[in-house]
């Protein structure tokens, strides 16, 4: 909200700002028209310059004003509505908020990343660096030809996008850190007044290219920065189409397969080469396309299934393509007139099948001279309602391998996941079958809810071409389940529990909430021109779109399947890209550890000394902070200042910066959540690793409150009981801030692929969000989980979760850090195990479980939501609170009315090869990984210990709640958060303590000292009315000897 | 004029006379002896009911004395819509059923796919075709391939694959008997293929579950004037099961005889291929 505020006030600044300056704008604006003209657009562009021209004579505001009626004819709809709309949608969806928050310090990092090739172009000639450069002289025309008017434009035209509006903030923010490189870039902007160039820079704009359904081009300029949905919703909006949520972007990605945009992220992030090319396509099929509220909806669903069973995507039966043909014809010709034989003539210029012959050409006409006096739209809905039958239609097709290695096919679609074998289903996953969804380097696993006589889940393997595939069927299988199954989207914060891993989650709306939505349609039917025309001579124009034949494949059925050679199952592996010792430019398109590293070292050699000093003041700053804060109990600086001035952490910068000048540092992630689901935080530390660094950073923030009616948090701000849930909720939120912090770090080093990108594995839980009627039996069923969880920890393998979670705290009392590493080391065991279980190693072990739901699910399970019976029971924190009886429940009466999406990820380590240390930190991590070679490591372990308050120091209290967990990894940092909610209720007392765990793993100087910094901070700033009591930096520094 | 879904609207359905051979050399899965003149007998109530009882056009090919089998013409093609599948027998000594079929139905207008592979086997006694989908069972007549084949003749269909472990076709414990309605035997094999099919479909079937797998075998018609039609076993071959059908309100309840044939693993449907010819838009 607060960002919300501040750009706001922003853009008015920037709107004046450029009315101040309508020289410099309109003059760019011609220089702009004359490039674009000499470029010779397309059609459409011409029509937008036809605008300019006109808007040349104009005051600049005056020009604004049009240029956002141009763009936007469909928002001509009062700004009231709009903002009335605005409040829900950002409660909906925060996680673009933060994105934007983020954007905004990757921004400033991009700064550094500038200064940092300035400094030395030669010494870092990588890829990144490299990558970087072509982008920009790619991007110079626009760049140096576009006005600030026009910007501006841009940007109130966003203003008007209640989805965009954080983007606004993130980029308006964006701009003002990147003030220098707009400086050194654009000549333009050193004309603007000084506050422009503080508050914003030119902003760069691409040109995309959009191909419509009707193949026609769309080209849009969007900012360099912009996200994927703003050039989304300007499709849209120049298609004048509202229900937009079965459609996307999709793009190649560097491997040429398709790829879906995704709205929340950069474009420039998402496509690799550079390539602004883009297509509009359905990307969620409904089911039942009669429920679609307007035409013009059915109508693009239309063009796209006329292409899918053209292209033979979507195979059909000789009568259903004359079928189909015949009404695609009434549609776009209307009666059949025996006098004109025109779509005779034309019919023959369609492409209706992929092996269309005059005999169906025949029979289509036959059919389309039955269809008189049908309307184009009942014409459509006719198509619509044979297409949506064909057992194919709107299954997304993927390559992969059974476990036994034969060739299948997994298709996704709205009722779940089907699997093929050559053209025979010989399986079926319907959603509410699946438990869970996650892949695993190439491997991709659904965990499958028992069925009425079995007893046990069992989990069902596939493997897939690439790591990429995998990735891609898993993002594909999250979005159709939340599109299709879910009535309300999993908020990607709030109700985005993450282990580790992939960020990813379906961020649009639900079909549910695009039904509703489109209900609320008001608006008279738009007319939309049909593309009869259009259609012909691109038909004519070109060799036929489709050649495929029937015969070419058994599995031509899907083109981009193609894409996918299905041959050997590739084992992705990044040992290749470590070995090289130079790179080629290709490699940036990979996954390629080795840019990413290289850039980090490039980096940070480069700091400036300025740099330096202002964070370290910064630094101090936030530990001045962080003292002044009124702890929960007495509050001991001395031990604090104590801690900080003798603070090993300085000790460890000095280390760290020789570390880092080892060449191939690499680091090990140790991602220490206290999750059993957490299956996949395995470390893959790569051989060549010479060093390794691992960072812990837990902040424990702990609130005390009077129970009943007042929860008093350390600041004492009163609260409701339902506020726990609040807290609860808020926790996310600092959980997530956190997060960004080190997306920040992550930025820093990040330039060539996104986050994402190393992701390996990820899991998702595909619950419903229900509403449970039967709140009592819910709670049951949470306390039986929690049981199933402690019986499990009686199998000698999987030690419990509640201990888990208790003995991390204990270990933070005691301060023994040593203990802690056990904890971590068991837990991650115990994460292996559950990995095996899921592999089907443990039979015997699952054998324990009885509940539907993964028992292993349980820690993230129960925070999303409702809470748990432990949530109200005695916390670990609080000494006092040993002795009293623990008041169970109580608390989920509030929280257990809905339950939000459960999500585990897994993220990967950011080093894939092969590697296992010796040391007992790393040991738990090695399980899943076929070890073959050991190298020798040393291991330095340090540990920091600031604590502001003595509050907790049992250790056998009630586990907390895992809350969130999540991690980020860039290319050369892992960061792993994970958030505990312990909350303790004694007497009238109620204790929240939060336990925030966030593990950094990298390969290059992790400067601990700011990520600490930023964690307080974000920490304090989530939640002013807690204290942090405790920051436990413990640091561990792996010394490898090069193996042979 | 709907060109998808239509099923169960018949309008011609093609039989076979009986050979005398069929008593002796007709291949059956328990040793019996068949009485050829109460099967003959049977075979004229059961061509009668459907010609006139019903009023579908039939279309009787001749017996041929060198196919013992050849009166279980379901085996020997599969029509969907206006398409025939012209199948390759797992049985060998069947292999030859297909050729007098493949005429009769290119006369009646059929588009006909031949299934050459020679590794692919397909039964038309394996194939529950539900209106909406087919599922084909892979039995010691049928095996992928023939499924495949079968997958490919009909593209507007999924076609999913169930294992048969029991009897000698999918159809021999199960059929349709109503929109949505799969009639299922009460073995094991049987339920355990129907919770197979369930689970692979994404559409819903209601089941009616019959004592006698045997009896599950039923032929359902949706007929205009005459509304839900089902020709099942008598109540004489299987009582309890007869009971069962009793219960299907709004049902043409049509008891037919199959005592004979039975015995050479006949069952109701595998004596007919049933057509409509008018949903051939």
């Amino acid at each position: 909200m607060t960002t919300e505020a501040g750009t706001e006030t922003e853009v008015k600044e920037k709107a004046e700002e450029s009315v101040a300056k309508p020289d410099q704008s309109e003059k760019a604006t011609e220089e702009n028209q004359e490039v674009a003209n000499a470029e010779g657009e397309e059609k459409e562009k011409e029509k937008e310059k036809e605008g300019k021209g006109i808007g040349r004579y104009l005051p600049t505001w005056l020009k604004k004003q049009k240029s956002q009626s141009q763009t936007s004819p469909t928002k001509e709809v009062p700004p009231t509505e709009e903002a009335d709309s605005k409040v829900p949608q950002e409660e909906d969806e925060p996680a673009p908020e933060v994105n934007g928050h983020a954007e905004e310090v990757e921004e400033k990092e991009e700064v550094k990343e500038k200064e940092a090739e300035s400094h030395s172009t030669a010494s870092a000639d990588t890829e990144p660096a490299k990558e970087e450069k072509v982008e920009e002289s790619a991007e110079k025309r626009p760049e140096e030809t576009r006005v600030t008017a026009e910007e501006d434009g841009a940007e109130e035209q966003k203003k008007e996008q209640q989805q965009q509006q954080e983007e606004v903030g993130g980029e308006e923010e964006g701009g003002g850190g990147g003030g220098k490189e707009g400086e050194s870039e654009s000549k333009t902007s050193i004309f603007q007044s000084p506050l422009r160039l503080v508050r914003k820079t030119k902003m760069k704009l691409m040109v995309c290219h959009v191909t419509l359904l009707e193949g026609t081009d769309f080209s849009c300029e969007v900012e360099k920065r912009a996200k994927g949905q703003f050039l989304f919703f300007k499709v849209c909006e120049h298609l004048n189409l509202m229900e937009k949520d079965y459609f996307g972007l999709s793009y190649k990605d560097s491997h040429e397969q398709t790829c879906w945009l995704d709205p929340t992220k950069e474009i420039k992030r998402q496509i690799r080469n550079n390539n602004w090319q883009f297509a509009f396509n359905v990307k969620f099929y409904p089911p039942d396309p009669s429920l679609l509220t307007e035409d013009i909806t059915r109508y693009l669903l239309c063009l796209q299934l006329r292409e899918d069973v053209a292209s033979g995507r979507l195979p059909c039966s000789f009568v259903t393509h004359a079928l189909l043909g015949s009404y695609t014809l009434q549609a776009e010709f209307g009666d059949h007139e025996p006098d004109q034989p025109r779509p005779l003539d034309n019919v023959g210029q369609l492409t209706f099948a992929p092996n269309q012959n005059k005999e169906m050409e025949e029979k289509i006409l036959e059919l389309h001279k039955s269809h008189r006096g049908m309307t184009p739209a009942q014409a459509d809905v006719q198509f619509l309602e044979n297409a949506k039958k064909l057992s194919m239609y709107g299954v997304d097709l993927h390559h992969a391998k059974d476990s036994e290695g034969v060739d299948i096919m997994l298709g996704v679609c709205a009722n779940g996941l089907l699997v093929y074998k050559d053209r025979l289903r010989i399986n079926r996953f319907a959603w509410p079958k699946i438990l869970k969804i996650s892949y695993k380097r190439n491997n991709f696993y659904i965990k499958i809810r028992p069925g009425e006589t079995e007893q046990f889940e069992s989990t069902v393997g596939f493997k897939l071409q690439n790591h990429r595939s995998a990735k891609r069927l898993w993002k594909t299988s999250v979005e159709n389940h939340s599109f299709f199954r879910l009535t309300v989207p999993e908020q990607p914060t709030k109700a985005r529990f993450l282990t580790l891993g992939s960020k990813f989650r379906y961020s649009g709306r639900t079909q549910a909430q695009s039904r509703t939505a489109s209900s609320l349609i008001d608006r008279p039917a738009p007319n939309f021109e049909r593309t009869s025309s259009k259609r012909i001579s691109r038909s004519l124009d070109g060799a036929p779109r489709i050649s495929i034949t029937e015969a070419t494949s058994e599995n031509g059925r899907e083109p981009h399947l193609e894409l996918h050679s299905d041959s050997k199952v590739k084992e992705v592996d990044l040992s290749p890209a470590e070995a090289t010792p130079t790179q080629s430019p290709m490699r940036v398109h990979g996954d390629n550890i080795y840019v990413r590293h290289s850039n980090l070292m490039l980096e940070d050699h480069d700091k400036t000394q300025e740099d330096v000093l202002k964070h370290q003041a910064s630094i101090s700053q936030l530990k001045r902070s962080f003292m002044e804060a009124p702890p929960p109990s007495p509050p001991q600086p001395n031990q604090w200042e104590n801690r900080l001035t003798s603070s090993p952490a300085t000790i460890r910068i000095q280390q760290q910066q020789q570390v880092e000048c080892v060449p191939q540092a690499e680091a090990a992630a140790a991602a220490a959540a206290a999750d059993n689901d957490a299956t996949s935080d395995t470390k893959e530390p790569a051989k060549t690793t010479e060093v390794e660094i691992e960072e812990t950073v837990v902040v424990q923030e702990v609130s005390i409150a009077p129970k009943p009616g007042l929860v008093t948090v350390t600041t004492s701000s009163p609260a409701e009981p339902p506020a726990e849930q609040e807290t609860l909720e808020q926790e996310v939120t600092v959980e997530k801030e956190a997060v960004v912090a080190e997306e920040v770090k992550a930025a820093k080093q990040e330039s060539v692929s996104s986050e994402s990108e190393s992701e390996e594995e990820a899991e998702y839980h595909p619950n419903v969000s229900i509403c449970h009627t039967q709140i009592p039996e819910e709670e049951e069923e949470e306390e039986e989980e929690v049981k199933m969880a402690e019986q499990d920890a009686t199998a000698p393998d999987a030690p419990s979760l509640p201990a888990e979670v208790s003995r991390p705290v204990e270990a933070t009392t005691r301060e023994g850090e040593e203990s802690r590493n056990e904890d971590a080391e068991e837990q991650e065991e115990e994460e292996q195990e559950v990995e095996k279980n899921a592999e089907g190693e443990k039979k015997a072990e699952r054998e324990t479980k009885e509940s539907t739901d993964d028992p292993t699910m349980t820690p993230v399970e129960a925070p999303n939501g409702h809470a748990e019976p432990e949530e109200s029971e005695t916390g670990t924190g609080a000494p006092e609170e040993e002795e009293e009886p623990k008041v169970n429940g109580e608390a989920s009466l509030f929280e257990a009315e809905h339950r939000p999406q459960v999500i585990c990820c897994s993220e990967p380590p950011v080093v894939k090869t092969e590697m296992v240390t010796i040391s007992d930190t790393f040991a738990a991590q090695k399980t899943e990984i076929a070890t073959k070679e050991v190298p020798i490591v040393h291991t330095e372990t340090k540990t920091i210990t600031y604590e502001a308050a003595q509050l907790d120091g049992n250790g056998d209290g009630e586990p907390g709640v895992l809350m969130t967990a999540q991690t980020i990894t860039s290319e050369s940092l892992c960061t792993t958060t994970t958030t505990h909610i312990t909350k303790t209720l004694k007497g009238g007392l109620s204790e929240t303590r939060i336990e925030k765990r966030i593990v950094i793993t990298g390969d290059c100087d992790i400067d601990h000292d700011q990520a600490l910094a930023q964690a307080i901070k974000e920490a304090k700033e989530q939640h002013p009315d807690m204290s942090v009591t405790r920051v436990v930096v413990h640091k561990e520094t792996e010394l490898a000897e090069e193996e042979d | 004029m709907a060109g998808l879904m239509s099923g169960f609207h018949y309008t011609h359905a093609v039989v076979r006379g009986i050979p005398a051979s069929l008593a002796k050399e007709a291949l059956r899965s328990s040793q019996s002896e068949v009485d050829l003149a109460k099967a003959l007998k049977e075979h004229e109530a059961y061509v009668e009911v459907l010609g006139t009882t019903l009023g579908l056009e039939v279309v009787e090919l001749p017996a041929d004395e060198s196919l013992p089998d050849c009166v279980f013409v379901e085996d020997a093609a599969v029509v969907c819509g206006d398409t025939a599948l012209i199948t390759r027998p797992g049985a060998e000594s069947r292999r030859r059923e297909t050729e007098a079929m493949s005429r009769a139905l290119k006369d009646l207008n059929l588009n006909i796919v031949e299934m050459t592979d020679e590794n692919a086997t397909l039964d038309g006694g394996d194939v529950l075709f539900t209106g909406r989908e087919f599922f084909v069972g892979l039995s010691k007549r049928t095996n992928q391939r023939g499924a495949e084949i079968l997958a490919d003749a009909f593209k507007d269909y999924a076609v999913s694959t169930v294992p048969v472990l029991e009897g000698l076709h999918l159809k021999s414990f199960c059929s349709m008997g109503g929109p949505g309605l799969i009639v299922i035997g009460s073995s094991e094999p049987a339920q355990k293929a129907l919770k197979i099919m369930q689970q692979m479909s994404d559409h819903r079937y209601d089941k009616l579950t019959v004592p006698d797998d045997y009896a599950a075998n039923c032929i359902y018609m949706n007929l205009p004037n005459k509304g839900h039609v089902l020709l099942h076993p008598t109540a004489e071959q299987f009582p309890e099961s007869a009971k069962v059908f009793e219960k299907l309100k709004d049902y043409m309840l049509i008891p037919v005889s199959n005592l004979e044939k039975v015995k050479v693993d006949g069952a109701l449907t595998c004596c007919s291929i049933l057509i409509n010819k008018k949903a051939n838009v």
